[in-house]
C-alpha cells in the first residue's frame, strides 16, 4: 500500500524534525512571559511528533516484504549530482528494526521526561530533532548522508547531557562529543577514498564494490576506529559511563537504547559486507577485545556504588555479546547480534527508566541509599526484578536469546570465545542480582525512604509495552529473525563468496 | 589601441569602475553635504554600490576575457569571486551602521574606506600581472590599515592599526621582492608569460621568487606562520571592521594566492606544494590549539580564521579543479557563517557598551533563544560538523586533497577540526549551559536579521548546495 508511495521513508523520518520546527517558530516568536505555556504545550507536540513517527514505523514494518534481501521504501533525490552525490534513503531487514525501535522508545522518553522543569520546549527540540538524525542513519543509503545523520546526532545528545544532565554534566558533554568525534572523522577520510574509489556514495552500489585487500585494511580501521567508540568497545567505552550517569533519564534511555546501535549497525552495513577480507582478518582482534569488554566490565560493574553507573557498565558487557555475534559471521550469530541489539535496547532503556524512578523521588542514584523498597513500591519491584532478570539473561525474556544465539555463532568459530563469553552472563547475574538484593530487598533502614511512591499512572503507561516487548520478545523470538533472516542470509553468502574468490 | 578594444577593455572592469567613481563621487557628496544625514545616505549609497558591484561582475559583463594586454583578466573564478566578495562587503557594511551610531564613529570615510578596499580585492581577484596584482594589493590594505585604526580615541585601535600597518608593510616588502626576482628570471611580470617561462623548466632564481611571493600573501591570508598580526588587529579593531577583515579581504586574498600558484606557477607544482603544505598543516596546528584558551571572543574568532584558512590551503595544495571548486565552495560557506557569527558579536552589547568575552554569553540560549540558537547553528557550522554546511566545506576539501594523493595533510585536516570542535564547542557551552545575567539590548534591525538569516542558512542552505558546488565546479582555470 506505501510501497509506492516514495517520499514514505523520508517523511517517517523527519516527522519528528518538523515538529521540532513548529515547536521552535512559537518559541523563538512568543513574547517571554508566554514561555511557560509554550513550555506545557510543547511536551504535547513532541508526543504527538513522536507517536505519528511510531505509527508510520509500524506501518512500515508491517509491508515490509520479509522474502527479499534488498532495499525497500527507497526514495531518491537527485542532489550534487555532478560530483555523485545523492540523497537516498530506504531500509533491508537490517536497518528496518532499528528503525521501529527508535520510533517506540522514542514517545516513551517523552512520557519519562516529566520530572524536566527547565526549558522544556528547548528540551524537546533537541529530542526530536535527535530521532529524525538517529532514524536518518539507519535510512541513508549514501555515504555522506549516512555520516551527516551520524555525526549531527552529536549536536542533539550534547546539549541535552548539558543542559539537563547531573553535576558533572560538562565534563560528560565534553568527554562525549570529542571522543566520539575523534573516532569518526577518520571514517570521514576513508569514506571520501571509498567516494574516489568507486566514484559514488551510492551504498548499494558500494556495497557490489570490491576494494583492494590493502586498502581494505586501512578502511576497516578507519570504521572500526568510528563504530568502536559508538558501540563502545573496550578500551574505548570509557565516555560511556560518565555521559550515562549525568545525562537526562530520558537521555540515558536514547543512549543505552538507540545510540550504542549505531556503532554494531555500521558494522553490518559497511564494515562486514564491504572489506570481507579485512573483517576477516580482524576479527580474532573482534573477539579478543569482545571477551575481554564482556568480562572485564562486568567486574568493574560489579564494584559501581552508583546504579546508572553499573547499568552502563552492564551495556558495554551486552554490546561485547553484539560484536562477538557479528564477527562470528554465520547465520546464527549475526541474527543473535541483531536481536541482542533489538532486546538491548528495551531492556536497558527500561532499567534506566527503572533508575529514573527512583532518582526523581529521592534525587539520588547511591545503591547504598536505598534498601527495603519492596516494602513501599511492591509494584516497582516487580517491574524491576523483570528487568534485572531480562539483562542476566534469563529464559523466557529477550535477553536470553540474543545471547544464547550469539554464543552458539561464536561456538562455531572457537569454543573458547564461546567459554569466555559464558563467563560474562555468569558475572552479569553476580552484578545485577546483588544490585537488585540492595535496592530492593532487606529491611528498609534509611528513614528517608519512609514516604516513597509506587508508581504513578503516567510511570505505568511508560513500562507497561516495554514489559510487553521484553516479554514477547523473548518467548517468540522468530518475529525478529522473520524480518532479518533474508537480509543476514545475503550478507553471509555474499561474504563467504568475497573470501572464497581469489586474492587478486 | 583603438576606441573598439578600448571600450571591450573597459566592459569587462564595469564593477571596479562603478567602485571607484562611485567612491569618488560618494565623497564629494559627503564633503559637501555634512551632518548626520549626508552619512546616512553615504553609507546606504555604499551598500547599494557594492551590491551593484557584485550583481554587475554577475550580469552586466558579458563577455571573458583579458584587458589592457593581459594586465587584467575576467574569468569565471573572477566572477565568482567578485560576487561573493561584493555581497558579503555589503552585508558587513550593513552590520557596520548600528555600530557606528552608537558609537559615534559615524564619518563618511567609513563607507568610502570599504569602497576603496572591495575595489581593491576586486583587482586582486582579476590581477593577470605581477604589477596590476601588487596595485591591488596594496589599494586594499592601504584602505584596510586606516579602517583598522578607525575608532582614533582608542588605544587598542590605534595599535591594531599600526600593527596591522607595520607587518603589512613587511609583507608587501617580501611580496615585491619576490616579484622583482621572478621578474628577473623570467623576462616578464604577466601571468602568461611567466608560466611559459615556468614551462621551460624553473630555475633557483623563480623558486626563490615564488616562496617569497608565498610569504608575502601568506601574511595576507593569515596563515601560520605570518598570521601573528590577526589576534591583535582582530581585538583591537571595531568590530564591524573585524567582521570585514575576516570575510572579503580573506577571500580575495585566498583566491589570488590560488590563482598565483595555479596559474603561472603550474608547472612548479611539486616545488611548491610542500611549502603550501607545510603552511596549511602550522596554520590548522595553530589556529585549533591557540584558540582553545582564548577568552575574548573576537581573539577566538581571529585564532579559528587561521586554522579556517589552513583548511583552505588544503584545497589550494590539491592543486586541481576539485581543489579549485572546493575552495570557492568553502570560503564562500564560511564567509557566510562568519559574518553571522560578527552578527551575533555584534548583538552583545548590553547597556554600558559593547562586550567582547565568552564568557558573557553565559546563558544566552534561555535569555534569548533566536540568539542562543543561532550562535549554535553558526559555531558548528563553521566548526565543519553535519548536519550544518559548514560541513560540506570541509568534506569537499578533504575530497579534493584525498584525490590529490595529500592522505597525510587529509588526515591532519579532520584530526585538528576535533580540536577545534572543542573550542567551538566552549562557546556553545557557554551560551546553553552556564548561567549569567549579562542583558543585552535588543540589537538593530540590520544585526538581528544577519544574525538570524546567517543561523538558518547553516541548514536550509543544504537543499541549493547543488546549485552553489555547480557554479563553482563551471570556474575553471586555464592551465588545469
Amino acid at each position: 500500500m506505501f510501497g509506492e508511495f516514495e517520499a514514505f521513508l523520508s517523511i517517517l523520518t523527519f516527522v519528528p524534525a518538523i515538529g521540532a520546527l513548529v515547536i521552535a517558530l512559537f518559541r523563538f516568536t512568543a513574547r517571554p512571559e508566554d514561555q511557560a505555556l509554550i513550555d506545557k504545550n510543547s511536551r504535547l507536540v513532541a508526543w504527538v511528533a513522536t507517536m505519528v513517527t511510531l505509527a508510520l514505523s509500524v506501518i512500515m514494518v508491517a509491508n515490509f516484504d520479509r522474502e527479499t534481501a534488498g532495499f525497500q521504501f527507497v526514495h531518491e533525490v537527485t542532489w550534487l549530482e555532478q560530483i555523485g552525490l545523492g540523497y537516498r534513503m530506504g531500509v533491508d531487514g537490517l536497518s528496518v528494526l532499528f528503525v521501529l525501535l527508535t520510533a517506540g522508545l522514542m514517545p516513551i522518553c517523552i512520557m519519562a521526561s516529566g520530572a524536566i522543569e527547565k526549558r522544556v520546549a528547548d528540551y524537546m527540540i533537541a529530542f526530536l530533532l535527535l530521532e529524525t538524525l538517529i532514524i536518518g542513519v539507519f535510512c541513508a543509503l549514501d555515504l555522506v548522508v549516512f555520516y551527516i545523520f551520524f555525526e549531527g546526532g552529536l549536536i542533539p545528545m550534547f546539549i541535552i547531557i548539558g543542559v539537563w544532565g547531573g553535576q558533572n554534566r560538562i565534563y560528560a558533554a565534553f568527554k562525549f562529543f570529542l571522543y566520539t568525534l575523534l573516532g569518526s572523522v577518520l571514517m570521514l577520510v576513508a569514506m571520501v577514498f571509498m567516494f574516489l574509489q568507486a566514484g559514488t556514495t551510492d551504498i548499494t552500489v558500494l556495497l557490489e564494490t570490491e576494494f583492494a585487500r590493502n586498502a581494505q585494511m586501512w578502511m576497516w580501521l578507519a570504521f572500526f576506529a568510528s563504530f568502536a567508540v559508538k558501540m563502545p568497545m573496550w578500551p574505548v567505552h570509557t565516555w560511556l559511563p560518565d555521559a550515562h550517569v549525568q545525562a537526562p533519564t530520558a537521555g540515558s534511555v536514547i543512549l543505552a537504547g538507540v545510540l550504542l546501535k549505531l556503532g554494531g549497525y555500521g558494522f553490518l552495513r559497511f564494515s562486514i559486507p564491504m572489506f570481507p577480507d579485512a573483517s576477516d582478518y580482524f576479527a580474532p582482534m573482534v573477539f579478543v577485545l569482545s571477551i575481554i569488554a564482556i568480562i572485564y566490565t562486568s567486574l568493574v560493574a560489579f564494584r559501581q556504588t552508583d546504579i546508572k553507573k553499573l547499568i552502563a557498565y552492564s551495556s558495554v558487557a551486552h554490546m561485547g555479546f553484539v560484536t562477538m555475534g557479528l564477527f562470528a559471521m554465520n547465520d546464527v550469530g549475526v541474527q543473535g547480534a541483531i536481536f541482542q541489539m533489538i532486546s538491548h535496547g528495551v531492556i536497558s532503556g527500561a532499567l534506566f527508566l527503572c533508575v529514573g524512578v527512583i532518582y526523581d523521588r529521592m534525587h539520588t542514584r547511591e545503591i547504598a541509599f536505598y534498601g527495603g523498597l519492596v516494602h513501599r513500591m511492591p509494584v516497582y519491584a516487580a517491574i524491576f526484578a523483570l528487568f534485572t532478570m531480562a539483562n542476566v539473561g534469563l529464559p523466557g525474556t529477550s535477553g536470553f536469546v540474543g545471547e544464547i544465539m550469539t554464543m552458539v555463532g561464536a561456538y562455531q568459530v572457537s569454543a573458547w570465545i564461546a567459554f569466555g563469553a559464558a563467563f560474562g552472563v555468569i558475572l552479569s547475574a553476580m552484578y545485577m542480582l546483588t544490585v537488585y538484593r540492595n535496592v530492593v530487598f532487606g529491611e528498609m533502614t534509611n528513614p528517608k525512604l519512609e514516604n516513597i511512591t509506587d508508581l504513578n499512572r503516567m510511570e505505568w503507561a511508560i513500562f507497561i509495552p516495554l514489559v510487553i516487548m521484553t516479554l514477547w520478545l523473548g518467548l517468540s523470538s522468530t518475529i525478529v529473525t522473520d524480518i532479518t533472516a533474508a537480509s543476514v542470509d545475503n550478507l553471509i553468502s555474499n561474504y563467504d563468496a568475497a573470501l572464497a574468490a581469489p586474492a587478486e | 589601441m583603438t576606441a573598439d578594444m578600448l571600450s571591450r577593455d573597459l566592459s569587462l572592469l564595469i564593477p571596479e569602475i562603478l567602485l571607484a567613481c562611485g567612491a569618488m563621487a560618494l565623497l564629494m557628496l559627503g564633503v559637501f553635504m555634512k551632518g548626520e544625514g549626508a552619512n546616512k545616505l553615504v553609507q546606504w549609497f555604499t551598500v547599494g554600490l557594492l551590491v551593484a558591484a557584485g550583481l554587475g561582475a554577475l550580469f552586466l559583463v558579458t563577455g571573458e576575457g583579458t584587458a589592457f594586454d593581459g594586465g587584467f583578466i575576467f574569468d569565471g573564478l573572477a566572477r565568482f569571486s567578485k560576487v561573493a566578495i561584493g555581497i558579503v562587503a555589503a552585508i558587513a557594511m550593513l552590520l557596520a551602521m548600528p555600530y557606528l551610531k552608537a558609537e559615534r564613529l559615524g564619518k563618511i570615510e567609513y563607507p568610502i574606506l570599504v569602497a576603496l578596499a572591495v575595489t581593491g580585492m576586486m583587482m586582486m581577484v582579476s590581477a593577470n600581472d605581477l604589477i596590476a596584482m601588487y596595485m591591488g594589493i596594496e589599494l586594499q590594505s592601504l584602505a584596510l590599515y586606516v579602517l583598522a585604526a578607525f575608532n582614533r580615541d582608542s588605544l587598542r585601535a590605534s595599535e591594531a592599526g599600526l600593527k596591522y600597518f607595520v607587518l603589512g608593510a613587511l609583507s608587501s616588502g617580501l611580496l615585491l621582492y619576490g616579484s622583482s626576482l621572478v621578474y628577473g628570471f623570467a623576462g616578464a611580470t604577466g601571468f602568461n608569460e611567466i608560466a611559459i617561462a615556468v614551462e621551460s623548466g624553473p630555475s633557483v632564481g623563480l623558486i626563490f621568487g615564488l616562496v617569497f611571493v608565498i610569504c608575502g600573501l601568506a601574511f595576507k591570508v593569515s596563515a601560520a606562520p605570518f598570521h601573528m598580526w590577526t589576534p591583535d588587529v582582530y581585538e583591537g579593531a571595531p568590530t564591524p571592521v573585524t567582521a570585514f577583515f575576516a570575510t572579503a579581504p580573506k577571500f580575495a586574498a585566498i583566491v589570488l594566492l590560488a590563482r598565483v600558484l595555479v596559474e603561472p606557477f603550474g608547472g612548479m607544482v611539486e616545488q611548491w606544494r610542500d611549502v603550501i603544505w607545510i603552511i596549511a598543516a602550522l596554520s590548522m596546528a595553530i589556529g585549533s590549539f591557540g584558540a582553545l584558551t582564548q577568552q575574548n571572543i573576537k581573539r577566538l574568532m581571529a585564532y579559528s580564521s587561521i586554522a579556517n584558512m589552513g583548511y583552505a590551503l588544503v584545497a589550494v595544495a590539491a592543486a586541481s579543479q576539485t581543489g579549485m571548486w572546493a575552495l570557492l565552495v568553502y570560503m564562500t560557506l564560511y564567509m557566510i557563517s562568519v559574518v553571522g557569527s560578527f552578527g551575533a558579536i555584534l548583538s552583545m552589547r548590553t547597556r554600558e557598551g559593547m562586550v567582547e568575552q565568552i564568557s558573557d554569553l553565559a546563558g544566552v540560549a534561555q535569555r534569548n533563544p533566536g540568539l542562543g540558537w543561532s550562535i549554535t547553528a553558526l559555531m558548528f557550522s563553521i566548526g565543519g560538523l553535519p548536519f550544518m554546511v559548514g560541513f560540506f566545506g570541509k568534506f569537499f576539501l578533504i575530497y579534493a586533497a584525498v584525490e590529490a594523493n595529500l592522505l597525510v595533510l587529509a588526515v591532519l585536516a579532520v584530526l585538528f577540526s576535533v580540536v577545534g570542535a572543542a573550542y567551538y564547542l566552549r562557546v556553545v557551552k557557554t551560551v546553553w549551559f552556564d548561567d549569567g545575567d549579562v542583558e543585552f539590548v535588543p540589537a538593530s534591525l540590520s544585526i538581528y536579521w544577519v544574525t538570524r538569516l546567517a543561523g538558518l542558512s547553516t541548514v536550509l542552505l543544504l537543499p541549493v548546495l547543488g546549485w552553489l558546488v555547480f557554479r563553482a565546479y563551471s570556474v575553471g582555470l586555464a592551465t588545469l
